[in-house]
């Protein structure tokens, strides 16, 4: 997976003529199935020998949000049973908390 | 053109002196794999063959359920939902001549060291198998019920499979998984009270986790429950245009 983010991330920046990846920044839901601390280990050892080398890697954690058909509004539930705190309903219409994406690069000449 | 460095970004300058830009991508890591999933949809749509992800922790019984499915479904002499079966292991092709033993027309992908299936691997696979020919495919997993749920095959649904030895609290204790998964089965009831196995809570943990999954209770070694899982699984193909990935 790591490796699919740097050859994405390599690609992006070589489109853009840039030398090198400074800082990768990435989304990762809390319903991902990943562990930022995986991701962060696998890029320690990929990144030598790539325009990556030097580079920072930042992992916003995106928390879940279900949707309550019941009271038709979002919210966050606290743990893995997702209740709707209003009315107690068991939810499994997810918002967000899958993403497992590379937000953005910063890059320089 | 940038006049400093003549590089393509002339926005999101994040620092002048070392002429550092911010590119926006938002891209899906694994959008590749969801690309190619959305492929083996679009075939599997052509062929209007229903497709199942199953996914178990190693040692549940998927190839034992899929063995009796096969046997269940000629007792029921019905002549529809033709199998096949696409296995996944790290090593070995056990699996796929137990099921070509049983007359399912099997392919096995070994996957070396990865802990999961991906798209690409089974677009390769279903050029083995005559897709015509079939009403169901089955694709069965690598055992793990963690990395799996992360990778899109194009299948229509997902069942997570449990088996009684392996506690009530699988579904607490995996939470991705089963939230992934439209059914649920749980297999090896037939030795469930000798294994003091709590039927009920274990029925309410999957709901409290899986609200939206169809459960089915089975014993793939005695053949108990399978019938009502074939013909739910007949009942889905007949509405697969309807069916909503539940994953991506």
């Amino acid at each position: 997976m790591m490796q699919n983010t740097l050859d994405i991330a390599i690609a992006q920046a070589r489109q853009n003529n840039a030398a090198q990846i400074d800082l990768l920044t990435m989304n990762i839901g809390e319903l991902s199935g990943v562990i930022p601390e995986a991701l962060e280990f696998a890029f320690e050892v990929l990144r030598w020998g790539t325009m990556a080398e030097n580079a920072q890697l930042e992992i916003k954690t995106i928390p879940v949000v279900c949707h309550c058909p019941k009271c038709d509004r979002d919210f966050q539930p606290e743990e893995y049973i997702y209740q709707c705190p209003r009315c107690g309903t068991t939810s499994s219409k997810i918002i967000a908390g899958k993403e497992l994406e590379l937000a953005s690069l910063v890059v320089s000449s | 053109m940038c006049k400093d460095c003549g590089c393509n970004i002339i926005d999101n300058v994040v620092d002048p002196k070392t002429h550092q830009h911010k590119i926006e991508i938002e891209r899906g890591i694994l959008s590749k794999n969801d690309r190619l999933a959305e492929q083996n949809r679009n075939l599997f749509k052509e062929q209007e063959l229903l497709v199942v992800n199953l996914l178990s922790s190693p040692g549940s019984g998927k190839t034992a359920l899929i063995e009796r499915m096969q046997v269940e479904r000629s007792l029921l002499g019905t002549n529809n939902l033709n199998l096949g079966v696409i296995v996944g292991d790290l090593a070995t092709d056990n699996d796929a001549h137990r099921l070509q033993h049983r007359g399912i027309s099997a392919v096995q992908i070994t996957t070396g060291n990865a802990c999961h299936l991906e798209a690409n691997m089974v677009a390769k696979a279903t050029q083995q198998l005559d897709l015509n020919s079939l009403d169901l495919l089955i694709i069965e997993n690598v055992g793990n019920l963690v990395c799996p749920a992360a990778y899109d095959l194009g299948e229509d649904l997902r069942i997570v499979l449990l088996s009684v030895t392996e506690g009530e609290d699988k579904p607490l204790k995996y939470p991705t998984m089963f939230k992934s998964a439209q059914i649920v089965v749980v297999n090896k009831i037939d030795i469930a009270s000798a294994v003091e196995f709590d039927r009920e809570r274990a029925i309410a943990n999957i709901q409290k986790i899986a609200p939206q999954a169809q459960i089915f209770e089975v014993s793939a070694k005695t053949g108990q429950g399978i019938k009502l899982l074939l013909a739910y699984l007949a009942e889905q193909l007949k509405i697969k245009p309807s069916i909503q990935p539940l994953h991506g």
